[in-house]
């Protein structure tokens, strides 16, 4: 056999090899750049997060804008601490009045986290990015009302309102004891 | 007693002297940096050899096990009604064991038994003898680029069986089962880690390709050279292979995927 016929026959098999991984990487394990793009990481505590993994989606609406990075245990208070990494292009777009709750996808489906999002005002966004505040658009005098001032959530901050996941024995439990109560 | 006690001693020293024997081989294959300009026509020809001409029975053998992994997932799948996990069942079995250790079964049987029986057939023919004698190192002639050309093949034929067989199993889950397109990529997606699942993977199928390469070299270099010393040589680098290929595969997957 030739040696040009030969080297093209390894060259298909290279290929042929290259575009395998290159179909594992971007179709089946979806490595690409907006798997890996530039994330910020929010914390929340909750009472219980159920069954709640590492890698779970964190939604807004259903669209999903993050991940669960880790979950501990906070050395003093003994509550479990999730850090969620977010993407970008979400940092400093959140209030801190935004909440967070644990959700089951389906009935027996897996837990996620959802997030119900409260839009930073404009001034808040900018003092958060470290910019000059310049805009006082977005705030219509809901400081005022509350008597605090929002903030904007920016990297490594706690979301303060957390709702835990449903555990089931405690929803019977509360169930027959109210049945009692009758 | 004595002669029992004698006949242990002496096949321990036995089993340690074909260690060495194998190890002598292997860093003498490869101690010195290769010749690219000598070496590369060397591998290219190898590269043919074990990795093209495996190509066909990877490619056929991977589509028929994604296929029957679809089929077999799907009947127990449905009855959770759970039948969109179908993906990830299949990618992360494929990617995590399947693919790199029958990779390396077939390529043992295909790649390992033929490198054993040509290496053995050399050493009975004395072509090996007659290249020292034209001041030819044989085991940087003929072992090296076999040894880099398997090591090359291997990672690659197995990403390509897990690619085919995902393929495979799309065909039988979605076309002919009617799992939900959508969904079977999307959960697939979500459940498979670069890094945790095809790099792990990839690990395990670079050790496969040094344990079955090196296996088949030195059963071939170190065969008895009579027809009957080849093929002896050549059934032992298959079931040789194969058993270090699963017990390795048992170290490794506990060593990467238990936490």
């Amino acid at each position: 056999m030739n040696s040009r016929k030969l080297e093209i026959l390894v060259g298909f098999f290279v290929a042929l090899g290259i575009a395998a991984f290159a179909m594992l990487a971007l179709k089946v394990a979806n490595a690409g750049i907006s798997g890996n793009g530039d994330t910020y990481l929010l914390k929340a505590k909750f009472d219980n997060i159920g069954s709640l993994k590492a890698r779970a989606p964190i939604k807004v609406g259903g669209v999903v804008v993050g991940r669960v990075e880790a979950i501990s245990i906070h050395p003093q208070e003994f509550l479990p601490v999730v850090d969620m990494t977010i993407d970008a292009q979400y940092q400093c777009r959140f209030s801190d009045t935004s909440s967070v709750s644990i959700l089951t996808s389906g009935i027996l489906g897996e837990q996620y986290l959802g997030i119900n999002p409260v839009i930073a005002p404009k001034s808040a966004e900018q003092a958060c990015l470290g910019l000059e505040v310049t805009s006082n658009d977005g705030d219509l005098g809901l400081d005022e009302l509350f008597g605090v001032e929002s903030k904007a959530l920016n990297d490594g901050d706690f979301i303060t309102d957390t709702k835990s996941a449903l555990v089931l024995e405690e929803l019977i439990g509360q169930f027959l004891f109210n049945q009692g109560g009758e | 007693m004595f002669d029992m006690l004698q006949k242990l001693g002496q096949k321990t020293f036995g089993r340690f002297a074909a260690l060495g024997r194998s190890t002598q081989m292997l860093i003498g294959a490869l101690w010195n940096l290769p010749n690219f300009r000598k070496g590369t026509p060397l591998l290219v020809r190898q590269l043919y050899m074990v990795g093209s001409q495996s190509l066909l029975i990877i490619m056929v053998s991977g589509l028929f096990i994604g296929m029957v992994l679809a089929l077999q997932g799907y009947t127990v799948l449905v009855g959770y009604g759970a039948e969109d996990s179908l993906g990830p069942l299949v990618a992360l079995s494929l990617l995590r064991e399947l693919g790199p250790v029958v990779t390396a079964l077939l390529f043992a049987g295909r790649a390992g038994s033929a490198l054993t029986a040509e290496i053995g057939l050399m050493k009975a023919t004395e072509q090996l003898s007659s290249l020292e004698m034209m001041a030819i190192d044989p085991l940087k002639r003929i072992i090296a680029p076999r040894f880099w050309a398997g090591f090359i093949s291997m990672p690659l034929l197995a990403l390509i069986f897990s690619a085919v067989a995902i393929i495979g199993a799309h065909l039988v889950g979605v076309d002919w089962l009617g799992v939900d397109t959508g969904s079977f990529w999307s959960i697939m997606q979500s459940q498979v880690s670069f890094q945790q699942d095809i790099l792990n993977g990839m690990i395990k199928s670079f050790v496969f390709a040094i344990v079955v390469t090196w296996i088949a070299l030195y059963k071939g270099y170190d065969c008895v050279p009579t027809s009957e010393g080849i093929s002896k040589a050549t059934t032992e680098t298959v079931v040789h292979s194969s058993l270090a290929v699963l017990g390795f595969d048992f170290i490794l997957t506990a060593v990467m995927f238990t936490s």
